[in-house]
């Protein structure tokens, strides 16, 4: 039986899970604002050691790659790819947002998952499913202000309610109910944390696929701000090399 | 927790080092380095051999931005990390089997790029049961000279770098004492601002160095010696002299000759800096200075302190230009004395920015 080792740390939650392909055998989740960075390898092998599973016996990793707090994904991408590298087995990359809509695997409406960006934007982007098959894209993931998000929401949606999913919703619930009424409906608090256990089956379905480590890169969704204030500047030079 | 069971890594560690301990066999450090803008990764031997030191350097992409961008950096390093650690294996002849321990810098730094490099070796580490060893950029900058003469203690360390100015004193391996730093800019920091105001390009030092070289000492700039007894070093009242030097000259209409202004500037730089290696070997002993740091490529610093070091008497080393720039290989050398101590990192090591020496 495949094992695949799977890993968050993205944003404020960490989560670590061991799956195989019909069973959990072991997550772990934590939403305190603690360091990821001392956290992570500490509940990887905590878990590793509860389930009894060796480094070597893993056959791939599954890591959310973002978007979300540039540092947060940039230490579970680097430990997912270093570790899988290590190892010689493959990683796989699932998006952070995505990750928290499969919570929603089994809603009838559209499903739209998001993460506070500061300044009024979040990232986000628009899902759908039905009787638990996997999540379409329907609206791709994008940084983009909330206030005009929502009016784009509004026209895609038409009669169909909007489930919205996020840790961030406490900041911004207010602003939706405010644009969109009776049409926004919120996940419990039990469904807004993304689970590393939905991440780890998403990558065992997608092992075959491969996901060589050296490919595997953090999704910011954006630039550094370095890099946008210079191409402003610079546009000639907006052509990437 | 108090005794708590050994994790499975604990004791795969454990294993592993007193299974290489019993075989005698040489020891191989895997070393990385991420703490600013290059990714770089190196397999030394027993501490002393550079089996390969790969670096990934940045330095073309930052150049646009007139210095180090945090972000850009940290985001090349996720890129680069496997890539460059498979490829100092491979320039070594070796695979991960053939690795005792991996050494990583951990601090000072810049935290987000810091960050990249020690989730890798945690997770290196962890993935293979083998020492994780956490470095100190500075400890790894003075050991970079162990990989071309084999250190005599006690000795003094002059680092010199875009980030550092530290004079220190060694009694042994493993053993630092800070004896001055600087109060304000680091030396190469004050390079590169007067480059700046030369409008010459980024990183400056090395355009500065050619400049003086063409030039001689003739004006006159301020030396920064603070309290007779202090080995602290001060370089941001001389970068203001020379932009003020500037200023006054452009106001007057009159023209500077560039050549003469680097040179007087690094005539003041290297003065200070030499001349207080000099008296901490004569307070404290040493039977050997070392030189440490990107700056140590400077010609003018190395011309002046092997020539005060050759009247005094007293062996210097100077690593060559490739291991005087951040690299891995000095992290492996460094870490390569920890190894032998068995004083291994956690897994919940961290990167720490202002990580102090000692």
């Amino acid at each position: 039986m495949m094992r695949v080792l799977a890993m968050d740390t993205s944003n404020l939650v960490l989560s670590v899970a061991v799956v195989e392909e019909d069973r959990i055998l072991a997550e772990l989740t934590t939403n305190q604002q603690k360091n990821h960075s001392v956290r992570l390898m500490d509940a990887i092998s905590e878990l590793m050691d509860e389930t009894g599973t060796l480094p070597e016996q893993l056959a791939g990793i599954g890591v959310a790659k973002g978007p979300g707090s540039y540092t947060g994904v940039r230490i579970g991408v680097a430990t997912a790819k270093s570790m899988a590298w290590s190892l010689q087995i493959p990683v796989i990359g699932v998006s952070s947002l995505e990750a928290v809509a499969m919570n929603a695997r089994g809603f009838s409406g559209l499903i739209v998952p998001l993460f506070d960006a500061r300044r009024g934007q979040v990232y986000t982007g628009a899902f759908r499913t039905k009787d638990w098959a996997e999540l379409s894209v329907v609206a791709e993931e994008r940084l983009v202000l909330l206030r005009d998000w929502l009016a784009s929401l509004k026209e895609q949606a038409g009669n169909e309610r909007v489930l919205f999913m996020g840790e961030d919703l406490r900041i911004h619930r207010e602003t939706i109910a405010e644009q969109l009424g009776e049409q926004a409906l919120f996940a419990p608090a039990t469904h807004n944390h993304p689970r590393a256990a939905h991440i780890g089956l998403a990558a065992l379905g997608k092992l075959a696929e491969g996901g060589h480590p050296h490919e595997m890169v953090p999704e910011y969704l954006q630039l550094a701000e370095a890099e946008a204030k210079w191409l402003a500047q610079n546009p000639a030079c907006g052509v990437k090399e | 927790m108090k005794n708590r069971k050994p994790s499975r890594y604990e004791e795969r560690v454990q294993q592993a080092y007193l299974a290489q301990q019993q075989s005698g066999r040489p020891v191989n450090i895997l070393g990385i380095e991420t703490s600013c803008d290059e990714t770089s990764a190196s397999v030394v031997q027993d501490g002393r051999t550079v089996l390969s030191n790969i670096i990934a350097s940045q330095a073309d992409i930052h150049k646009r931005f007139g210095g180090v961008v945090p972000e850009v950096a940290s985001r090349r390093h996720v890129e680069n990390i496997t890539l460059t650690i498979e490829e100092a294996l491979q320039e070594a002849g070796k695979t991960l089997d053939d690795i005792q321990a991996i050494a990583v810098t951990y601090g000072p730094g810049l935290v987000g790029a810091l960050l990249v490099g020690v989730a890798a070796a945690k997770a290196i580490s962890y993935a293979r049961g083998i020492p994780l060893i956490g470095v100190h950029h500075i400890a790894g900058h003075i050991y970079a000279n162990r990989l071309v003469t084999e250190m005599e203690f006690p000795l003094i360390a002059l680092v010199v770098s875009g980030g550092h100015t530290e004079l220190v004193w060694m009694k042994e391996h493993g053993h630092y004492e800070i004896l001055g730093e600087t109060r304000d800019d680091a030396a190469g920091e004050a390079y590169d601002k007067v480059a700046r105001a030369l409008q010459l390009p980024y990183p400056g030092g090395p355009h500065i160095d050619r400049l003086a070289h063409e030039g001689t000492p003739s004006i006159p700039l301020p030396r920064a010696w603070l309290e007779p007894n202090s080995y602290d070093f001060s370089f941001s009242g001389l970068k203001s002299a020379v932009l003020n030097t500037l200023h006054n000259a452009s106001q007057r209409g009159e023209s500077i000759s560039p050549q003469d202004l680097a040179a007087s500037f690094q005539d003041s730089v290297t003065e200070v800096l030499v001349e207080k290696t000099i008296r901490a070997v004569k307070e404290y002993g040493a039977r050997q200075v070392l030189l440490a740091g990107g700056v140590a490529a400077n010609r003018g610093l190395r011309e002046r302190l092997s020539k005060r070091c050759g009247e005094e008497g007293l062996p210097l080393v100077i690593p060559p230009l490739s291991l005087c720039t951040d690299n891995a290989a000095m992290i492996a050398a460094a870490g390569y004395i920890s190894y032998q101590k068995g004083r291994f990192a956690r897994l919940d090591l961290n990167g720490v920015p202002g990580l102090p020496l000692s």
